[in-house]
């Protein structure tokens, strides 16, 4: 008896989960779907689901207006430059505070964090006003370290609950070994934490990816990445929702890929340490 | 060379004194062992040695250099953690030799190294395993492996073998004995098992509360103890402590006598006593005699010993091996 409820628990719960899903997904796969539409079809009340006269015109028409690998590449660049530049600064910084913690090192932790809680239009202003006075407006490398700013404190608290897991013996017997700190935290550290590290750095390559407040607002055309190609499809002369998700869809692709191959190593890298 | 001084080395955490003041002189080649409860900062001390707690004040000295400001990377001295600490990720060879690339040595001279120390451990069949796959003992070994390899100028143990089970604690314990007989190396050894500090060590330093009670060789702190504490701590079983008018006999506040310093007579003994329990080791015997006024006394008697509980029974404590204490538990000779 106790078998049947607990398979019926089961289908109902999966059931529910995968209605979730779905859910979420939805906006995505409605998305691509349309990208694949007609501009007429795209605007159809009511809409099409599959039934419709599948194109591949939304592409070319893109592909034809805007230098899309010119965006892509700016995309990975910034992704990859602000997830290595917190990396520099973020393994040290944990390090710090997992195995050397102060008094205030917990205060430290919570404030980074309380910097996440603050509306990121409230800190527009001033930044713009920096990046114009320093020549950094449109630059990669200017971009690059907003984002790296941004993420910061995600890596960093990250990085910190991981280190947490390593014994401090084994890195005290590193020093003991003659390991200077920075060999101690190539050699021993990086190496144990690789799991976490790895999953730290798919995290932030994906917030980095997807970031679009900041590089809406401080790029334009040298630095701008995918997410003002897909901005650029929605302007003043109308909205071409077939065009708009075909940008849309050559935008997320890579990303999505990207989280599909690594989602295994995600689950584990977030829920790290909350189960033992 | 490997000496070791300590000058009123102190630690605090705050407000927390751990070590109030601590004078020490290990001589070159000496197997020195810190023995004392839990929480009595032996472990505290031989991290200030390593160099992995900063000292609050005083000065550590290594072959007369002052290395109070120096890392541990820096001292020259090579440790065995009682978790021992292997690096998890790399193979046992890599494990052993990583002091040696930190050290900047040429893979070829790495190589023989590493192989040599192997062949004594035992270790050579495993030298391309994880530390996961190796039973404890092993890890212990691949431990010290990593620590001798290095030539350190000495070595220090931090209770290595108190994650050992009994059998393996002894071989391992004649091992290290064995180790430090052929490298004639300086080794500090801490422990909370008194059996292990008074089978090893060359001196004990018998610490209390962060300080250093007595410092002696075995059968000294055994024979001539300075105070109740190591007189209590150092021997198994434990020394028997008499108060009252039976110690005013021998001018003391308190008598202690080593349940194998009193004889079971026929009569006539000092003390009498009822049998509460006897504990049977084969070549002695234990008797935990309740005898009035003295309290309940340890009895150590060899061989089989007949009576049972219930039995009444004669001591008498040999008057040479009485040793008295005054109203502070310290030693009156």
């Amino acid at each position: 008896m106790a078998r049947a409820v607990s398979t019926r628990r089961k289908v109902f719960f999966s059931v529910v989960a995968w209605a979730i899903a779905f859910a979420i997904f939805f906006p995505i796969l409605w998305t691509i779907l349309t990208s694949f539409k007609s501009e007429g079809d795209a605007i159809e009340l009511p809409p099409k689901f599959i039934f419709f006269s599948w194109t591949l015109e939304n592409y070319a028409v893109v592909q034809e207006r805007s230098d899309y690998i010119k965006f892509a590449m700016n995309s990975v660049m910034l992704a990859l430059g602000s997830t290595i530049l917190a990396l520099i600064i973020a393994i040290p910084a944990a390090w710090a505070m997992a195995f050397a913690p102060g008094k205030r090192t917990k205060d430290l932790l919570m404030w980074m964090l309380s910097t996440k809680m603050m509306p990121p239009v409230g800190a527009l202003i001033p930044l713009y006003l920096i990046f114009r006075d320093f020549g950094l407006l449109d630059t990669r490398g200017g971009i690059i370290i907003v984002l790296m700013l941004l993420n910061l404190p995600i890596i960093i608290w990250m990085l910190y609950t991981y280190f947490k897991e390593i014994p401090a013996e084994i890195l005290e017997a590193s020093r003991m070994d003659g390991a200077s700190i920075g060999k101690e935290l190539v050699y021993v550290l990086a190496p144990m934490a690789v799991p976490g590290i790895a999953s730290t750095v798919l995290l932030n390559i994906i917030l980095a990816w997807n970031e679009a407040f900041w590089t809406l607002s401080l790029t334009t055309k040298d630095a701008a990445p995918l997410t003002q190609f897909i901005a650029s499809y929605s302007s003043p002369e109308g909205l071409f929702w077939a065009k708009l998700s075909a940008a849309s869809t050559m935008a997320i692709a890579p990303i999505l890929v990207l989280g599909w191959f690594a989602q295994k190593q995600l689950v584990r890298g977030l829920t790290f340490g909350a189960v033992k | 060379m490997g000496t070791i001084t300590l000058k009123k080395v102190r630690k605090a955490f705050g407000d927390a004194v751990i070590i109030p003041g601590a004078d020490l002189d290990i001589r070159h080649g000496e197997f020195v062992v810190f023995v004392g409860p839990s929480g009595c900062g032996k472990s505290t001390l031989l991290r200030l040695i390593a160099g992995l707690e900063d000292l609050t004040s005083g000065d550590i000295l290594i072959d007369g250099e002052n290395v109070s400001e120096v890392p541990p990377s820096k001292r020259g001295l090579s440790m065995v953690f009682q978790s021992y600490a292997l690096y998890p990720h790399m193979s046992v060879r890599n494990n052993i030799a990583f002091g040696l690339k930190m050290a900047g040595m040429p893979k070829p001279e790495i190589e023989a190294k590493v192989a040599k120390a192997a062949a004594t451990l035992n270790l050579t069949e495993y030298l391309d395993r994880k530390p996961r796959m190796l039973s404890g003992g092993q890890r212990q070994r691949v431990a010290i492996g990593r620590a001798i390899v290095r030539q350190p100028k000495g070595f220090l143990f931090d209770e290595p073998l108190s994650n050992l089970d009994a059998a393996l604690r002894v071989n391992m314990r004649i091992e290290i004995m064995q180790l430090h007989k052929d490298l004639g190396a300086t080794m500090v050894y801490v422990t909370h098992d008194q059996v292990e500090a008074m089978t090893m060590a060359d001196r004990i330093v018998v610490l209390n509360r962060g300080s250093i009670e007595q410092v002696g060789s075995p059968l000294e702190l055994y024979n001539r103890p300075d105070s109740l504490f190591v007189a209590g701590f150092i021997g198994s079983p434990k020394m028997n402590f008499v108060s009252g008018n039976l110690a005013a006999i021998y001018n003391a506040h308190t008598i202690g006598i080593r349940p194998e310093h009193i004889s079971i007579v026929e009569s006539g003994g000092d003390w009498q006593g009822t049998i509460q329990l006897t504990e049977h080791l084969g070549a002695d015997s234990f008797l935990h005699v309740e005898a009035g006024e003295a309290g309940r006394l340890t009895v150590r008697a060899s061989g089989e010993f007949a009576g049972k509980p219930g039995d009444t029974v004669h001591l008498k404590p040999d008057p040479a091996r009485v040793h008295r204490f005054d109203q502070n538990g310290r030693a009156v000779r």
